[in-house]
């Protein structure tokens, strides 16, 4: 039994550790919150432009004036449009890109110029086009996961084993059967990262459009709180954004871990 | 009864920066139950044979034939072992071996049952559940070789198949196909460097020439007919060695 004492003792030292670097996650946390709270207190910063904890928090607690839950509930029903859309889309069209070669080899400098424009650039033609309001902001959002989405989901597609195509199709299978049992089962854990850096994305896209045509959202809030030099609610509503922004990927790390549960 | 026949088959393959003739007249049969090696220089063109064989690419030249029938394209008539046993990880054993029945449209409950008894008769039983990566190099080579049993294929089309091994398993894993292979009396076409893996395994080796592959001679060795770890220990095993070997580099 002196093996599973040893393997005590390491599951232990590796538990010890893991809480250790945990409290020191939040103790940084905590020192930066104090630290900032005390500068702005004796006043090495100033908290009207710079805020403070203490003023986010009173802050909270005035934003129920603010429709706080109206604006939380627009840009999260914005975030999961531009994600959702993306994300399907982005996929349909990997697919039929791996599906033909001549397609691909003719969008492939259309991808590649797409993929290098800087999205913001066409704000102001998005607004033309579908109108300032919503539609314009889930576009953005769309329009900035969509090029990463297909090119990251074809390359997964085109790096499963060609001795795996070679033994389908001496079985016999057609294009469909490859894409259906093996390429896309196969694609499944890059596809997650996708979706991860896909939540990323979409919410860069949401605040983006939001900052060009939003009468409503967080990303309005925050242009409006500048515009009017409240920075406590600028700040306060980046705080929320960030929880928001965690709980999005934390579904997705969620959805990861199903995954690999059911594949194992 | 002849099972397989290549009747002057060449083969060029076309790329930009040129053609390279890969096969030149190659006529060959094989007759049902026979095991044949094929061995030859790296880059000669054996699994170009196995290509052609399988349908994946058709002849230049000549034509093939399974049971008399012209092969013209992939249609689930040959079972195809290759150097990695390209297990799908996200399937279990159980379901990697019925691959074959899928995709052919043939996975009824008689053929998923034969499968089954398949694993079961061969030791992987137990490991129906499990997927891939928990199983030896030498399970997994087995599991493989079930797989393209499965689908009860005319022949059996070994590229290479254990080379990827390491020379101790090797030897088992030859001793653990090679006697599954007789005992469903299939018929199978070996291609390899290895003659060593070719004199302990076949009836008839065919040699081939550096590229474009030509045949140079078939050898019938007069070896017993018993597993590849007892013929490696035959007398006249290193003279057949010896022979092929001179064949293969003169
Ligand atoms: N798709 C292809 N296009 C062009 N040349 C090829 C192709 N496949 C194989 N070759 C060439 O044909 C020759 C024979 O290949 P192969 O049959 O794979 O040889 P072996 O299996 O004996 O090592 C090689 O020189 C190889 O470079
Ligand atoms: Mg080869």
């Amino acid at each position: 039994m002196k093996n599973s004492d040893l393997h005590r003792q390491f599951i232990r030292k590796h538990r010890n550790n893991k809480i250790k670097i945990l409290a020191c996650q939040i103790g940084v946390l905590i020192l930066f919150l104090f630290l900032w709270e005390l500068f702005a207190r004796i006043g090495i910063i100033d908290d009207f432009i710079m805020s403070s904890p203490s003023r986010i928090i009173k802050m909270f607690g005035a934003l129920g004036e603010q429709h706080i839950f109206k604006h939380i509930g627009i840009t999260v029903l914005e975030c999961i449009l531009g994600f959702t859309l993306s994300t399907v889309i982005g996929s349909l069209i990997a697919i039929a890109l791996w599906w033909s070669v001549t397609l691909r080899k003719i969008l492939e400098p259309y991808l590649v110029v797409l993929n290098s424009l800087p999205k913001i650039a066409l704000g102001p033609i998005i607004i033309i086009w579908v109108g300032a309001g919503m539609k314009a902001i889930v576009t953005m959002a769309v329009l900035i996961c969509i090029i990463v989405t297909i090119i990251s989901v074809l390359n997964g597609f085109l790096s499963a084993d060609e001795g795996k195509i070679l033994l389908l199709q001496s079985m016999g299978a057609n294009k469909f059967q490859i894409l259906i049992k093996l390429i896309l089962p196969y694609s499944i854990p890059n596809f997650i990262s996708v979706l991860k850096i896909n939540v990323g994305l979409a919410w860069v896209g949401t605040i983006m459009g939001e900052y060009l045509v939003s009468a409503a959202g967080l990303g309005y809030l925050i242009i409006y709180g500048g515009q009017v030099f409240k920075l406590d609610l600028v700040m306060a509503s980046t705080v929320i954004l960030c929880i928001l922004a965690t709980l999005m990927y934390l579904a997705v790390a969620i959805v990861e871990k199903r995954i690999n549960k059911k594949r194992r | 009864m002849e099972k397989l026949k290549m009747k002057d088959v060449s083969l060029t393959y076309q790329s930009l920066s040129g053609e390279t003739k890969a096969l030149e007249d190659i006529t060959f049969s094989v007759s049902d139950g026979e095991f044949i090696a094929i061995v030859g220089p790296s880059g000669c063109g054996k699994t170009t044979i196995l290509s052609l064989v399988s349908g994946l690419i058709a002849p230049s030249e000549g034509e093939i034939f399974i049971n008399g029938e012209p092969v013209r394209k992939p249609n689930g008539k040959v079972g195809y072992m290759l150097q990695r046993d390209q297990l799908f990880e996200w399937r279990t054993i159980e379901s990697n071996v019925i691959l074959g029945l899928e995709i052919c449209k043939k996975a009824t409950r008689e053929n998923k049952e034969y499968a089954r008894e398949l694993l079961e008769k061969y030791g992987l039983g137990d490991f129906k559940k499990s997927f891939p990566n928990e199983l030896s190099g030498g399970m997994r080579q087995r599991a493989a070789l079930i797989r393209t049993l499965s689908f009860r294929p005319e022949i059996l089309l070994l590229d290479e198949a254990f080379s990827a091994l390491d020379f101790q398993t090797r030897l088992a894993v030859c001793d653990d196909v090679y006697d599954i292979i007789k005992k469903e009396k299939k018929t199978a076409l070996l291609v390899t460097h290895d003659i060593s893996e070719a004199v302990s395994m076949a009836d008839k080796i065919i040699v081939l020439s550096q590229r474009p592959a030509k045949i140079k001679n078939i050898y019938t060795p007069d070896l017993p007919v018993v597993s590849p770890l007892k013929r490696r220990e035959e007398p006249t095993f290193s003279k057949w060695f010896d022979i092929i070997w001179k064949e293969v580099s003169k």
